[in-house]
């Protein structure tokens, strides 16, 4: 069997102006050879890693507060400390990336997986733990591939193993992988699917992974982004780190800008240091909105993301900024939409996406996920009611009390509620079908209106 | 019908000796099973417990949660179109409409010719490359309504070497050389590694190894 059975030309990452700290190597169409990560300082890191204490690790991480690029925003190095000191534990990797709109951890796993590997060394190494499990996604094949054959190079190589470069440490990284379920991102969910049941949510509290994770043991759940920041971090050190970005938000992010622009990509920026507007419309970004038409909405951060509108353009990217004005940053997912876009149409599909994706265990988002899709399908159908959008509302409010978190709208001289929401389930999918509900009907309550009084002829 | 063959079991057996306990090695079991019918039987997910030790009702209940696993016959091509947001600003829907036309058949609904069958899919993380589609799982990007077709005809033709079969996921799999591996840690054990132990600044744990 040829190795790499089949090569797939790679688009979506665009080479920018910026730092690149986890993008360095996208250039090379080989960058995920051994030897090309060798060449370019690859594993370099472990090995002045595994001349430090573990300790000095574990407090150069905390230093250079790297945040965590799966959605939350929460610092790895402080959620490290929150293990207690018992053993076994294990470190889980999330690499089931599918949040609507996200396209950056892929790129990560087929580009450059002995990057990712080497985070998750490092990690294990700070932490004291010797398995490992790297997480993808089960529709990513080429990932699996890609990392697949990384890891049998490195093993090889004795950079992961027993007795990793001669030293008494030793460690292993094995590669699983999902079969389709967007709930297995939400990390109990996860460690869940790795004990091989079906990916609901655990309750927390009581147990949270870091105390009781898998096998319910400790274990810290990092994103594929998170870990692949750490070779840099640790050969560069956490002041030149903080040296990019923002202060609250140091370092880079990744973020995938699609939808209606003359330049959708992957874009490796510096946080806190553009706004969307930058983005957008940026030369050295996406160059504007396609033919030239007014902008209609935006999601900043992801299907779960309360919607932007060109009030929300100056802000810029810091987590605590976009959360004050009613929405998040998420997992770096940036969908445009011009005035072209159908309001209630986008809402269905996204709407529709958590009726899916729901994995059934909480009523309120089993039940009321599937009646909003049916509402919004019958409205989008011509057989609405004049009281489904108040219906709709009131749905929203059953799974997540509100007020909900929403953008402002000063024309309307209505403010802004801050992020997060409130939720009555288990984990954030239901509350998230509710972002685009009530996004859209605040701002364009009129079509939803016209919709239901003058329907419209539908293709079948 | 169809339980492992006689390399799947030793295939099995060497995944699930990778996870602490054997019930977490189910989904890869699945997707091997699958691999090897291009879909999941019933046989196959018994003879899964029994490999595993868990119940054949226990196997079902992970395998029916999953999306990807397939419980009957599908086609030769699983056609898994994005409708997405990003994809549907860029024409996913159109393009979906298109294909339902162009193979006369609806979400999943499979060809009669038992080649094609046709999945309307969330995001497959291409959104910059909308609308998008995949093939068993092998990305199209940018893709319009005759570039569907030039796919359509070169799958019927067997022009598409690059892709195999349905079930097929990564033709690389991980090896774990129990020689150079450090020995995946079983959640009975207790103490620290000994490498990490030797590496604390307080000696005060010492006591829990000695």
């Amino acid at each position: 069997m040829a190795t790499n059975a089949y090569v797939e030309h790679a688009p979506g990452y665009v080479d920018n102006v910026g730092p690149k700290v986890v993008t360095s190597r996208f250039g090379d169409p080989e960058s995920y050879k051994l030897e090309r990560s060798e060449a370019t300082g690859g594993y370099g890191a472990l090995r002045a890693v595994l001349q430090m204490k573990p300790d000095e690790v574990h407090g150069q991480v905390r230093d250079a507060v790297l945040l965590g690029r799966g959605g939350a925003g929460f610092p790895a190095g402080v959620k490290w400390g929150f293990m207690p000191p018992v053993w076994p534990r294990y470190l889980v990797v999330n690499g089931d990336e599918s949040e609507p709109g996200t396209y950056k951890d892929r790129l990560l796993m087929e580009r450059d997986p002995h990057q990712l590997i080497e985070g998750c060394l490092i990690t294990c190494y700070a932490l004291g733990l010797n398995t490992c499990f790297l997480y993808v996604r089960g529709e990513m094949a080429l990932a699996q591939e890609r990392i697949a054959e990384a890891l049998n190079d490195a093993y090889e190589a004795g950079y992961v193993g027993r007795n990793i470069m001669g030293t008494d440490v030793s460690i292993d990284v094995v590669l699983t992988w999902g079969a389709g379920a967007y709930i297995v991102g939400e990390e109990t969910a996860l460690i869940e699917s790795l004990e091989g049941n079906r990916g609901m949510p655990r309750l927390k509290p009581p147990f949270f992974p870091a105390a009781k994770g898998l096998y319910m043991k400790p274990t810290i759940v990092n994103n594929v982004e998170t870990l692949a920041n750490l070779p840099w971090i640790m050969l560069n050190g956490p002041e030149a780190y903080k040296q990019f970005g923002s202060e609250k938000s140091p370092g880079t992010r990744m973020l995938a800008i699609s939808g209606h622009v003359k330049r959708p990509g992957v874009y490796e920026v510096e946080q806190g240091k553009v706004t969307f507007r930058d983005l957008f419309y940026g030369d050295n970004y996406c160059q504007g909105i396609r033919d030239d038409n007014d902008l209609k909405m935006f999601i900043p951060g992801g299907g779960s993301a309360p919607w932007f509108f060109e009030d929300q353009l100056d802000l810029p990217l810091e987590a605590a900024d976009v959360g004050a004005a009613g929405s998040m940053l998420g997992s770096g997912a940036i969908v445009v939409m011009d005035e072209t876009t159908d309001a209630v149409r986008a809402c269905l599909r996204v709407v529709r996406f958590f009726a899916r994706e729901s994995c059934g265990k909480c009523t309120p988002c089993r039940e009321g996920t599937t009646w909003e899709e049916k509402i919004l399908q019958r409205i989008l159908d011509g057989h609405g009611r004049p009281e489904d959008i108040d219906l709709l509302l009131d749905i929203g409010s059953q799974i997540s009390p509100g007020p909900y978190p929403v953008a402002a709208f000063e024309a309307a001289g209505e403010t802004a509620v801050p992020f997060p929401p409130k939720q009555t389930t288990i984990c954030p999918l239901g509350p998230s079908s509710v972002a685009p509900i009530t996004s859209a009907i605040r701002r364009f309550r009129d079509e939803f209106e016209a919709k239901i009084q003058a329907p419209e002829e539908v293709p079948a | 019908m169809s339980r492992l063959s006689p390399d799947n079991v030793l295939l099995a057996k060497e995944i699930i000796g990778r996870y602490p306990r054997p019930k977490s090695a189910l989904i890869p079991l699945l997707h091997l099973a699958q691999e090897q019918a291009g879909y999941v039987s019933n046989d196959a997910m018994e003879h899964i417990a029994e490999l595993t030790g868990v119940t054949p009702a226990e196997v079902l209940g992970t395998c029916s949660f999953y999306e990807m696993f397939k419980r009957e016959q599908v086609g030769k091509y699983m056609v898994n179109i994005c409708t997405n947001i990003s994809c549907q600003l860029n024409g996913g829907e159109e393009l979906l409409h298109h294909a339902e036309e162009t193979l006369g058949i609806r979400p999943g609904g499979t060809t009669d010719d038992g080649m094609f069958t046709l999945e309307d899919v969330e995001c497959i993380a291409a959104c910059t490359e909308a609308p998008c589609l995949q093939v068993n799982y092998r990305y199209e990007y940018r893709i319009d309504n005759d570039g569907f077709d030039k796919l359509i005809d070169d799958l019927r033709n067997g022009n598409r070497y690059d892709i195999p079969h349905h079930g097929t996921l990564a033709r690389i799999r991980q090896h774990l050389d129990p020689e150079r591996a450090a020995g995946i840690e079983s959640p009975e054990v207790t103490g620290k590694p000994q490498w990490f132990a030797d590496r604390e600044p307080a000696p005060e744990s010492e006591k829990e190894t000695a």
